[in-house]
């Protein structure tokens, strides 16, 4: 452990740019190694005490407490009194798509146009984006990268954050096609400030009906994937046509399609996806899943919401409610997982987001489901990723506190398929640049 | 003078009943007609005002004039005499809210707020010898572009109006409104005050001009504006001929109209007032008896219009619950209006201003009368307090001697419910409104056919229904337009023909027929085609006329008058007052009503974990007593009778947390139409209607420093607030605090990263220029001050040698550059939003050179680069916990940088400028003991005494200390905790958030909410009209800095057109 740390901290003191060349993809790992005296949360609401989980070729090969480690055996951490947590995983990012949020030239989540399945997020993914580091930093170490759009948006990709090349990088390419669903609600116009917050009533402001041409506008999808249905059930094309050809896997479900909806009527609408076509239907967003999550149940709808921490949609709502969502959900059976959409922050604060929803109702181990296994079960990846479980991919975190607090969440390691991958970031190298500017590092005598 | 000649020369106008003046200066074409509609009105009840009632009364009128009034006059000779037995009298109504008669104009420039994506004109548009500001439009005078319109007049009288002020409504000063009656005469007798009145209002209008572009703009723009004006006086040679000053002065002898529009631009309008010795009369809003308290404390006299909210559909629950409780109390209780104003003693008028149409006023008056306005009120808002307020009632307003003879006849009591306007008499000319419904009663029809005369008894019940019958019940078609009689009849069909009670026979039906006869039409068959149709002509008791019999042969009638129907009493129904739910402070959810408003208390926190942000650190087991909203005792078994006890065990005790950078609670925020504007002060548009104070007081927060945002170098002047839920704006305020001003650097006042079509035009546009744009303020600054100070040393030595001070002009006052000599006086702090090092060491270096220091950066991402710089400066550090790579000036943004100031040995504070993450800010606090170690206490600094420190309160606020006020948490666990949530917060002793309580309320919410949607969905089934239900959105304001999303009912400002 010290020795890492101060390989970081000299590869720091060394390094004059800050575009984080030293922070190289860890090589593969070989054979057996072992990491002992842990606190284990296993993904899947269980936890070990005192725990061993062994590791070969990049796999789990075993988790207890009451594996027994060779005698000799050197390649072992010792985590004594501290807590490992799977991998976390983002479930919708848009990181390695946008570097700098303002600058134009840096932004590749966004295509022209309405109707995009074609486009591919996974083909931008800039794997030397330094936003990535600051997310491993904090414990995420997979993310789903996700495309924006007015309507049907393309495709998304699961990605593991360690990697030199998106090739490498890719855990599941194409997994999802995104749907930005139309708001179904009417919006007046604004524009006078009356008392400073219009809210009243505007008896101008309604030219048209948002809801009527939202529904309009889905109807128009449908037609769409009515004729790619048939499309792609016919053997012989006379031409190719590319958006039907890209919807392909939704309807045999090796497609996961995910609907951004926010609003009760937008879910409904999504149902339709279901009845009609069959399709795997996941909301994203959801923040008023809550008042109908026993509906989503019954659909076998799963949810992900993307902002814990939000204001609460209406004025009269419960002031916490938007804390209070996954608890609800959690309770009515819906597997759902927690995202962090925050521009600012880019998801690196997801345990915070997950660690709200233990405040106000889910147990802790709850909380770490819904940023770890249910976001795998949510893409189709449960099977490899997700926990830390006997054969899945070695994807896990150690931290010297309880993740979910950042008064305690503290990240020493972190493993990707079993690589120990590097915890420097370019704002790492930042302070330790200023702490020697100022003279505010203890000396540590090299 | 020119006015008083205007007048006198009106009695010399002959008027007639056939609408006919003639002017003498006007050559005649044709012979000579002088008229002087000499007409007595006799037997009818005078309502001379509101309060004086006459009956069997005479009302002569001659030239348009009120000649007398009184009971029992004799008709004098020469005069007409109008019989107006059973009819009532009114004075006609005054509005004195009106455009009528301007000319149309394209609302362009509006209010709205500023948007960092549109362009900035900086110039006026008018050209001509007028003012900088195109939205000042003082020099506009209505009568010369005002034109008779008859078909704006005719809804107008035809609601009972004889009068208006009327007024071009455009721009912030509007220029004079003129009074004119609604006759349809030439534009010369109807003007009875061509400068009645100066009008003004927040809005530009079709001013296309950048500025003002915020509620802050708007109240600097009108207080510069009065400040020029007085130093126009003095006629300044700098300034040349100014036709706007010039009209402003000029227009300040009138009464002063102010469109507010709501409850609290009506405070923000009459504070204006009141600075500059003016007393509006404010135009009011409907929302106002929310806050009537306040609206009484403005002395001002009120004009309401009586446009009421829609009733919203919300059949489908998914509609109704995006609609806020606000808006649905607002619906139910906006009738309410009136007879609020009423009770608590605040004279008002009435305008029909903001309906649909004139035809709405009685429907809503109505209304208002059945929410509680009283008749004898309703007049008098209507006639006596316009009329009074212009001082026009000598002239207009009662039914006296001398008086302008407008007046309106009805045919019963004013509000009766089934009273109709007859007549509206403008200018002693007679216009009508309905035709007089006196046809009611029994006649005797005679008719002449060819094989004899046959007699029948018609029973004219209305204008359109009436009974024949002579052996047998005839099927009867009638009516009659006032003039013009037809009436058409056949026998019954057999089957149809009802039963005729025993013993009766025609000539003594006079009432009581059977139930169902010809009543309602429902029994009533269609005529056969061989009916027999008359038409004819009333000549007054008798009619004559033609028509054809069933076989088509000709014939003659004659009808002669019986006897009148029975009249059936009609009084205004008493209608019970219905019953609405209670005003609540602030009138959101989660406020309260007066009984139930939080009140300070001896509250005695027992056996807690004291974080006293302290030396003393923390404190276990420990008691605070807060009592006179003073934190009275900390220590170990505190005893208080009486007091509220809060068991403290395992929970935890914190100060207040104190958010150095917010945008909650304002009416705007960015005045960015110019590069400085130093003028403008949050202070002025502080909005206490804002659920996020209730939400933020859940996270803790106890004082939020509210800024001017980012969009120009120099910003406004902030306000810092106590969240003292349910105040209003005054109350709201951190009271004997130094003011602070807003700073800002970089992209956005560069305005780097926004879609400006055709780019930025306002200056600067880099870095460089930035720094000039200080360098220059200051520069402007120093020679203003110096000015000044020149002023009055020459000044105190006029004084000292007793010399007249005549001569001796004072300085123009700049309200901009007065707040920078503030800065330079130290009367007044900088906040600098800031993020890279360059701009940072940049302004250091600007402001040691011109003297003056920058008090906090804000934001300050890059300060950990240049932190021993603002050590030497002596600057504080107020930051985000982890924000970065949104745009590029936080491209270096580490979440170290709180840390590595602190150890540097800045002052340095975390804060929110985010109304959500401001509800977490003790999380964000404890970012930096993840994020460089800080100690628990030191992350709880960071949102307590700190920021305290840097908003110079600390003597009052930010840490838990005996005789400092008693702003604090009580936690569920440690305020540095993610699983912390606050159970109480206390600000100066009261509890204005309880979470249990606030469990409580939101079941109290929805009771509420449930009795509202059935009332709305009750009056849809009532089929009163409904609009479709619209979702209650909030606006948001940000430094337009970032992407943080906040629901979907979440607008940012910045992405408001301005349209």
């Amino acid at each position: 452990m010290k020795k890492i740390l101060s390989f970081i901290i000299t590869i720091a003191f060394g390094t004059v740019a800050f575009a984080q060349s030293n922070v190289l993809p860890a090589p593969a790992q070989k054979g057996v190694m072992y990491v002992k005296n842990a606190t284990i949360h296993v993904g899947n609401g269980k936890v070990i005490e005192n725990g061993v989980i062994q590791v070969r070729d990049g796999k789990i090969e075993k988790v207890g407490n009451d594996i027994t480690i060779p005698a000799g055996e050197t390649n072992v951490i010792d985590a004594k009194g501290k807590q490992i947590y799977p991998g976390l995983i983002l479930p919708v990012s848009s990181l390695g798509l946008i570097e700098i949020g303002a600058v134009r030239a840096s932004n590749d989540v966004r295509e022209m146009g309405d109707l995009n399945p074609n486009v591919r997020s996974i083909v931008a993914y800039n794997t030397d984006s330094k936003v990535i580091n600051t997310l491993r930093s904090n414990g995420v170490l997979a993310a789903n990268i996700v495309p924006q759009g007015s309507f049907l948006a393309g495709s998304s990709s699961l990605v593991q954050l360690d990697a030199w090349t998106w090739t490498d990088a890719a855990v599941q390419i194409d997994g999802g096609m995104h749907l930005y669903m139309p708001s179904l609600i009417a919006r007046p116009a604004f524009g006078r400030f009356g008392g400073g917050m219009p809210g009243g009533p505007n008896a101008s402001g309604q030219q048209t009906d948002p809801v009527k041409e939202g529904l309009e506008k889905i109807e128009t999808l449908k037609a769409f994937f009515r004729e790619a249905k048939a499309y792609n059930a016919a053997a012989i094309h006379d031409e190719t046509n590319l958006k039907y050809e890209a919807v392909r896997n939704l309807f045999d479900k090796k497609q996961k399609f995910y609907v951004h909806a926010n609003q009760v009527k937008q879910m409904l609408v999504a149902l339709d996806f279901i009845k009609e076509f069959g399709f795997d239907v996941v909301i994203v967003g959801g923040s008023e899943s809550w008042q109908i999550a026993d509906l989503l149940k019954q659909h076998n709808v799963s949810v992900i919401l993307q902002q814990m921490h939000s204001l609460p949609t209406s004025n009269d709502a419960d002031i916490d409610q938007p804390y209070k969502a996954a608890a609800i959900l959690q309770k009515a059976g819906v597997t759902f997982a927690i995202s962090d959409d925050d521009n600012q922050t880019r998801g690196r604060n997801l345990p915070f987001n997950a660690g709200t929803a233990v405040t106000y109702g889910l147990s802790k181990e709850e909380a770490l489901a819904a940023i770890t296994l249910n976001a795998a079960k949510i893409m189709g990846v449960a099977d490899k990723t997700g926990s830390i479980e006997v054969g899945k991919e070695a994807n896990f975190i150690i931290s010297s506190g309880d993740l979910l607090d950042m008064g305690t969440s503290n990240v020493t390691d972190a493993f990707i398929q079993g690589r120990k991958i590097i915890l420097d970031d370019k704002q790492k190298q930042l302070n330790d640049r200023y702490e020697q500017k100022y003279d505010l590092k203890p000396k540590k005598g090299f | 003078m020119r006015k008083l000649r205007f007048f006198a020369g009106l009695s010399w106008v002959l008027i007639s009943c056939n609408s006919l003046i003639a002017q003498p200066t006007f050559p005649e074409n044709g012979v000579a007609d002088p008229r002087h509609g000499y007409y007595a009105f006799t037997h009818a009840t005078i309502m001379k005002d509101g309060a004086t009632s006459l009956t069997d009364a005479t009302l002569v009128i001659k030239d348009g004039k009120i000649i007398s009034v009184g009971a029992g006059l004799a008709v004098p000779a020469g005069a007409v005499e109008v019989d107006c037995k059973g009819k009532y009298i009114y004075p006609s109504f005054i509005d004195i809210y009106s455009d009528y008669g301007t000319p149309q104009r394209q609302q362009t420039g509006g209010g709205g707020f500023f948007n960092f994506n549109q362009p900035i004109q900086t110039e006026s548009n008018t050209k001509g010898p007028y003012g900088w500001n195109q939205a000042i439009k003082s020099d506009v005078d209505v009568y010369k572009v005002f034109n008779v319109n008859d078909a704006n007049a005719k809804p107008m009288r035809e609601a009972g109006f004889g009068a208006v002020l009327t007024h071009v409504k455009d721009g912030v000063a509007r220029g004079t409104g003129a009074v004119v009656t609604l006759a349809n005469e030439k534009e010369n007798m109807v003007i009875l005050k061509e400068k009645a009145s100066a009008n003004y209002s927040f809005n530009k209008g079709t001013s296309q001009q950048a500025y003002p572009s915020s509620m802050m703009g708007y109240i600097a723009l009108l207080r510069q504006t009065y400040l020029d004006a007085q130093w126009y006086k003095s006629k300044p040679w700098q300034e040349g001929f100014n036709a706007t000053l010039q009209s402003w002065n000029d227009n300040q002898n009138l009464p002063q109209i102010f469109e507010a529009g709501d409850k609290w631009n009506d405070l923000r309008a009459d504070k204006i007032g009141d600075e500059f010795g003016v007393q509006y009369i404010i135009k009011a809003g409907q929302n106002e008896y929310q806050r009537i308290k306040e609206m009484k404390a403005t002395n001002a006299t009120f004009i309401l219009p009586l446009n009421y909210p829609q009733a919203q559909d919300v059949e489908d629950p998914n509609d109704a619950k995006l609609v806020s409780l606000e808006d649905m109390k607002h619906w139910e209780l906006a009738p309410t209006e009136c007879a609020a104003f009423e009770k608590a003693g605040i004279p008002f008028c009435l305008t029909t201003a903001d309906l649909r149409s004139p035809s709405s006023f009685w429907t809503n008056l109505r209304k208002a009368m059945e929410y509680g306005l009283s008749e004898a009120k309703a007049i008098e808002a209507l006639t006596k307090t316009p009329a009074m307020t212009l001082g026009i009632y000598d002239r207009v307003g009662s039914l006296d001697a001398g008086k302008i003879a407008n007046f309106l006849v009805t045919n019963g009591p004013i509000f009766g419910e089934k009273t109709n306007i007859l007549y509206n008499y403008i200018q002693g000319i007679k216009y009508s409104v309905k035709t007089e419904d006196n046809i009611a009663g029994t006649y005797n029809v005679t008719v002449n056919t060819p094989s004899g005369t046959e007699t029948y008894t018609l029973d004219v019940k209305s204008m359109t229904s009436a009974t024949m019958w002579g052996k047998d019940t005839m099927n009867t078609k009638f009516s009659f337009d006032g003039k013009q009689i037809k009436l058409a009849y056949a026998p019954m069909p057999k089957r149809q023909r009802p039963q005729m009670p025993a013993g009766t026979d025609s000539t003594r039906r006079t009432s009581g027929f059977p139930a169902g006869f010809g009543r309602g039409g429902t029994t009533t068959p269609e005529l056969p085609a061989n009916a027999t149709r008359l038409g004819g002509i009333s000549n007054g008791t008798e009619w004559n006329g033609t028509g054809l019999d069933s076989l088509g042969n000709s014939l003659t009638w004659t009808a002669v008058f019986v006897k009148t129907a029975e009249v059936k009493s009609d009084s205004v129904k008493k209608k019970e007052v219905p019953v609405v739910g209670k005003v609540i402070y602030p009138f959101m959810p989660f406020g309260n009503d007066e009984e139930h408003l939080p009140k300070q208390e001896t509250i005695l926190i027992k056996n807690a974990t004291v974080w006293t942000s302290e030396k003393d650190g923390i404190l276990q087991n420990t008691d605070v007593l807060l009592k006179g909203g003073k934190i009275a005792a900390i220590g170990k078994n505190l005893n208080e009778p009486g007091a509220k006890i809060i068991d403290g065990t395992g929970k935890h005790v914190s100060p207040g947390i104190i958010d150095e950078h917010s945008h909650i609670a304002a009416a705007s925020i960015n005045e960015g139409a110019q590069s400085v504007t130093s003028e403008v002060r949050i202070g002025d548009n502080v909005m206490p209607d804002d659920i996020n104070i209730y939400r933020q007081l859940s996270g803790g927060v106890t004082s939020s420093h509210i800024l001017h945002g980012s969009a120009n170098p120099i910003g406004g002047q902030t306000q810092l607030l106590k969240l003292r839920w349910g105040a209003n704006a005054e109350d709201m305020k951190f009271k004997d605090w130094t003011g602070q001003i807003k700073f800002a650097l970089g992209e956005n006042v560069k305005r780097s990263n926004f879609n400006i079509p055709g780019g930025n035009t306002r200056y600067p546009d880099t870095r460089m220029g930035v720094e000039q744009v200080y360098v220059d303020a200051f520069s402007r600054a120093k020679d203003y001050k110096k000015e000044w100070d020149e002023y009055n040393a020459a000044k105190d030595k006029l004084i000292k040698e007793k010399k007249p001070l005549a001569g001796l002009n004072p300085p123009r006052r700049d309200l901009e550059l007065d707040a920078l000599v503030e800065i330079l006086t130290n009367k007044r702090f900088i906040t600098c939003h800031s993020y890279v090092q360059s701009e940072i060491t940049g302004l250091i270096e600007v402001a040691e050179k011109m003297g003056f220091k920058v008090n906090t950066f804000t934001h300050i991402l890059e300060g950990y680069k240049v932190a021993d710089r603002m050590l030497k400066h002596g600057a504080n550090a107020s930051t985000f916990s982890d924000w970065w790579a949104y745009k590029m000036e936080v491209e270096d943004a580490i979440p170290y940088n709180a840390a590595i100031m602190h150890k540097v040995g800045l002052n340095v504070a975390i804060n929110s400028d985010d109304a959500e993450m401001a509800r977490r800010l003790n999380q964000e606090a404890a970012k930096t003991m993840k994020y460089g170690g800080l100690s628990a206490e030191e992350a709880l600094a960071l949102v307590t005494i700190n920021p305290a420190i840097m908003l110079h309160v600390d003597d009052r606020v930010g840490s838990i200390k005996v005789g400092k006020d008693a702003d604090v948490v009580v936690w569920s666990d440690s305020p540095v905790s993610i699983y912390a949530k606050s159970l109480y917060t206390i600000v100066d002793g009261t509890v204005y958030f309880d979470r249990q309580k606030d469990e409580q309320m939101q079941k109290d919410i929805e009771a509420e909410r449930t009795r509202l949607v059935k009332k709305l969905n009750g009056e849809k089934r009532s089929g009163s009209p409904t609009i479709p239900a619209i979702p209650t959105y909030s606006i948001m304001h940000t430094c337009s800095d970032h992407g943080h999303s906040h629901g979907f009912l979440v607008i940012d400002a910045d992405e408001i057109d301005n349209n």
